[in-house]
C-alpha cells in the first residue's frame, strides 16, 4: 500500500483537483441560474431544467478545452525537457495523458447526456407553455414576443403550431448540438480498445472528427437563447415585487410594466481558443519536423514478421523506454504510428522492431521485403515519453515482456551493456542476469546478447523464489511490458515474495505503458 | 483498409444507438412528452437492438474478444440463420426501426446513430461481411507445468527430428554444446544469476 501512494500520489492529486474543479464548476453554475432573479421568469417556465442544462454546459466547455492539451506532445516534450529539475514523478505524470485524455472524455460524454436531458425537458416545457392557454404567467411570459423595442421574447418557440423538432432543427444551437453530439458518439464507438487495437485506421480516422466537434460547440452559443431579464427591466419589474401582479403588467396605471429578455453570447469560444490554437501549433509542429530527412542505414528481416529499421536524423538524441512516431507516405499520408525505440541511446542510429499486425504494419513489410531500390521515404516524430531510468535505480532488475513487448527492454538492455563497457558509475545495475525470451520461433535476436531459452510460460513462483534466494538483501525492481493478466500474475509475486522484513529482498512492481 | 471489418465498428455504433434509444425513451416516457409513446417504441426498439447486438461476431483473422456474458445471447441470435448472419438484413431492419424514433426530438439522436450503424452494416455486406457466432472452447487447458513434457535438450535452431534423433546418439559420446548461430559482437561470459 504505501509502494502504491508512493508511487501514484501525483496522479491521485491531478485527478482529484480535476475532479473538484469540475464539481466546483457545475455547483456554482447550478446555484446561478437556480437562485438568481434574473432568471426568475426563466425558472418559472423551465423549473430547474434551467440549472442542469447551464451547469454541464460550464462542465463541458472546461472538458473540452482540457480534452485537448493531453494530445500536444510535442508540447508535453517540452515540459518534460524543460522540468529537467523537477522530480521524475512530475516527469512520469506527463506520460498518462492519454488516460487522462480517456477520463475527460468519458466526462464530456456524461455532461452532453445531462446537457442533452435537460434541454429536451426546457424544449418541452417551452413548447406547453406556448401552447397554454389558461393564462398562468408561464403562458403570459411565453407571449412576450417582439415588442416595440425590439427583440424581448423570452420563449423561443414562436408559435403554438411549431413543434421542438422544427425549432432544433432550424436554430443555431439545434442544429449544431445535434451534429457534434454525433460527431461525439462516432468519436467513442470508435475508439472503444477492440476498435483501437484491431482496426486502427478505423479509429485514427475517425477520431479527426474532433474538428467538427470543436467548430460547432465555437458556435453552438450564437443565438441567444438562453434569456435572462435586462439590468433595465429589472428595476421596473422585480421579480419579487411583480411576479404575483403579472396579470396587470399591461395596464397603463401599473407599477409593474412586462419584464424584458437578453440572450447571452456564445461564450464557448472563450473556453476553447488557447487549446485549438495550441493544437494546431503542435499539428504544424509535428508536420515541420517530419520534413526532416530520415536516413535508413539498415533493414533486418526477422522471423516471426518482425522488421527491424535502423535510422539516422540530424539532431535526434534518444532516452531508453521512448517511443517515436513513424509515418511511410508510399503507403498513407495521413497515418503515423507509435514504436518503441529498441536502440540503445549509446548507439549512432536508432532502431525499431515492427511486428505486421494489421494494414499498415504489412504493407510496410511487403515494401521493404521487395527490394525496391530507392528505399521508401521514412518519416519519423519523437522521441516521446518519460525514459525509464528507474531500471538503473535498481540493484537487481527483473524485466518481462511478453511477444513484442520485449521492445523497450532491448533499449534498456543495449544501454546497460554500453554502460558497462564505458565503467559508467551512475549504473547500480551491478550484473545482467539472464533473459528468459519466449517466442513462437525462438531464434529471434533483438540484441546480440547470448541467452538461453525456455519452453512454455515462465513459472513465476520458481524465478522469484531464485532471485529472493540468490539476492536476500536487495531490492529488486520488476517491470513489466505485456497484458494485463501477466501483470496480476507480477504484482501477485511480488507482495508474496517481498520480505516482511524491510531489510530483506523488497519486489517493487512497475507496469509501464509503453 | 484492406482489413478492416467494418461490421465490428457497425456493431459497436449500433449498440451505442441502442443505448441512446433506450435513454431518449426513458426522457420521453418519464417526462410524458407529447406524443410521449414515440418514447416507449424506442424504449422497446433499442432494447431489441441491444439484446441483437450484444454478441460480438467472430474476426476473420486472429481472436476475438468476447463481451462478457455473451454467451447467453449468441444462442439466441444463432437461430435466427440467414437473418442474423446476414448484414444486410441488418442494414435493413436497422434503418426500418430508426425511422419511428424520429418523430420525437427526445430520440432523434438516437435514430441518427442507428441510421449511421445501418450504413456502416450496409457497407459490411458489400464486402461479402458475416456474421459469425464465437464458439466457447472445451476449457481443458493443461496446467503449466504440465506442458513441458520432453523439452528440447539442445538450444535452437535444431535439426529436425530425424536427425536428432541421430545427434543426440553422437551427443552421448562427445559433450560439446552447439553454439549456436548467433555471432555474439563481443564475447559475452554466461554467468547463470
Amino acid at each position: 500500500m504505501g509502494n502504491w501512494v508512493v508511487n501514484h500520489w501525483l496522479s491521485v492529486l491531478v485527478l482529484a483537483t480535476w475532479l473538484g474543479l469540475n464539481v466546483f464548476l457545475f455547483v456554482h453554475a447550478f446555484l446561478l441560474y437556480e437562485k438568481a432573479d434574473k432568471y426568475y421568469y426563466t425558472r418559472e417556465i423551465l423549473g430547474s431544467a434551467l440549472a442542469w442544462a447551464r451547469a454541464s454546459a460550464r462542465c463541458l466547455n472546461f472538458n473540452s478545452m482540457l480534452i485537448l492539451l493531453p494530445m500536444c506532445r510535442n508540447l508535453l516534450s517540452f515540459l518534460r525537457g524543460t522540468c529537467s529539475f523537477c522530480r521524475c514523478s512530475l516527469k512520469k505524470q506527463l506520460d498518462h495523458n492519454l488516460t487522462f485524455h480517456k477520463l475527460v472524455a468519458y466526462m464530456i460524454c456524461l455532461h452532453t447526456a445531462i446537457h442533452i436531458i435537460a434541454h429536451l425537458f426546457n424544449f418541452e416545457r417551452y413548447s406547453s407553455s406556448r401552447q397554454a392557454t389558461n393564462g398562468s404567467l408561464a403562458s403570459v411570459l411565453s407571449s412576450l414576443s417582439q415588442e416595440e423595442e425590439g427583440v424581448s421574447w423570452l420563449n423561443p418557440i414562436k408559435s403554438p403550431n411549431m413543434t421542438v423538432t422544427y425549432v432544433t432543427f432550424t436554430s443555431i444551437p439545434g442544429l449544431t448540438g445535434v451534429i457534434i453530439t454525433i460527431a461525439l458518439v462516432l468519436m467513442v464507438t470508435s475508439a472503444t480498445e477492440f476498435i483501437r487495437r484491431n482496426y486502427f485506421e478505423v479509429f485514427w480516422y475517425t477520431h479527426h472528427v474532433f474538428i467538427i466537434y470543436f467548430i460547432g460547440l465555437g458556435i453552438h452559443g450564437i443565438g441567444g437563447i438562453v434569456r435572462g431579464q435586462t439590468e433595465e427591466s429589472i428595476k421596473e419589474n422585480h421579480p419579487h415585487r411583480c411576479a404575483e401582479s403579472f396579470e396587470t403588467w399591461n395596464d397603463h396605471n401599473s407599477h409593474c410594466k412586462p419584464p424584458r429578455f437578453e440572450g447571452h453570447p456564445a461564450e464557448s469560444w472563450k473556453w476553447i481558443l488557447a487549446p485549438v490554437v495550441l493544437y494546431i501549433f503542435e499539428r504544424i509542429l509535428r508536420f515541420y519536423r517530419s520534413q526532416q530527412q530520415v536516413v535508413i542505414t539498415k533493414v533486418v528481416m526477422h522471423p516471426s514478421k518482425v522488421l527491424e529499421l535502423q535510422m539516422n536524423k540530424r539532431g535526434f538524441s534518444m532516452e531508453v523506454g521512448q517511443y517515436i512516431f513513424v509515418n511511410c507516405p508510399s503507403i498513407s499520408y495521413l497515418e503515423w504510428h507509435p514504436f518503441t525505440l529498441t536502440s540503445g541511446p549509446e548507439e549512432d542510429f536508432f532502431s525499431i522492431h515492427i511486428r505486421a499486425v494489421g494494414d499498415w504494419t504489412e504493407n510496410l513489410l511487403r515494401t521493404f521485403e521487395q527490394q525496391h531500390s530507392p528505399v521508401p521515404r521514412i518519416q519519423v516524430d519523437g522521441p516521446f515519453g518519460t525514459a525509464s531510468e528507474d531500471v538503473f535505480h535498481y540493484e537487481v532488475a527483473m524485466l518481462v515482456g511478453a511477444g513484442i513487448g520485449v521492445t523497450p527492454f532491448a533499449s534498456i538492455l543495449k544501454s546497460i551493456w554500453y554502460k558497462f563497457q564505458h565503467a559508467d558509475h551512475s549504473l547500480k545495475t551491478q550484473t545482467a542476469g539472464h533473459a528468459a525470451l519466449n517466442f513462437d520461433k525462438a531464434t529471434d535476436i533483438l540484441t546480440g546478447l547470448k541467452h538461453k531459452t525456455f519452453f512454455g510460460r515462465p513459472m513465476w513462483d520458481n524465478e522469484f523464489c531464485t532471485i529472493a534466494t540468490t539476492h536476500p538483501k536487495s531490492v529488486v525492481g520488476v517491470f513489466l511490458c505485456g497484458p494485463q493478466a501477466l501483470a496480476k500474475s507480477l504484482r501477485k509475486c511480488c507482495h508474496q515474495y517481498s520480505s516482511l522484513d524491510p531489510r530483506k529482498v523488497q519486489f517493487f512492481f512497475n507496469k509501464e505503458n509503453f | 483498409m484492406g482489413q478492416i471489418e467494418w461490421a465490428m465498428w457497425a456493431n459497436e455504433q449500433a449498440l451505442a444507438s441502442g443505448l441512446i434509444l433506450i435513454t431518449g425513451g426513458i426522457v420521453a416516457t418519464a417526462g410524458q412528452f407529447t406524443q410521449w409513446y414515440f418514447g416507449a417504441y424506442s424504449i422497446a426498439a433499442g432494447v431489441f437492438i441491444c439484446l441483437l447486438e450484444y454478441p460480438r461476431g467472430k474476426r476473420k483473422k486472429g481472436s476475438t474478444m468476447e463481451r462478457c456474458g455473451q454467451k447467453y445471447m449468441t444462442k439466441v441470435v444463432k437461430l435466427f440463420g440467414p437473418f442474423s448472419r446476414n448484414y444486410y438484413v441488418r442494414a435493413i431492419l436497422h434503418l426500418g426501426l430508426s425511422v419511428p424514433a424520429g418523430f420525437l426530438l427526445a430520440t432523434i439522436l438516437g435514430t441518427a446513430c442507428l441510421a449511421i450503424s445501418s450504413g456502416i452494416y450496409l457497407l459490411a455486406a458489400t464486402r461479402g461481411e458475416q456474421w459469425t457466432p464465437i464458439e466457447s472452447k472445451p476449457k481443458e487447458r493443461p496446467q503449466v507445468g504440465a506442458t513441458i513434457k520432453q523439452p528440447p535438450s539442445n538450444p535452437p535452431p535444431r535439426p529436425p527430428a530425424e536427425a536428432r534423433k541421430k545427434l543426440s546418439e553422437e551427443e552421448e559420446v562427445a559433450t560439446g554444446v552447439s553454439s549456436g548461430p548467433q555471432e555474439n559482437p563481443i564475447p559475452v561470459t554466461d554467468e547463470v544469476v
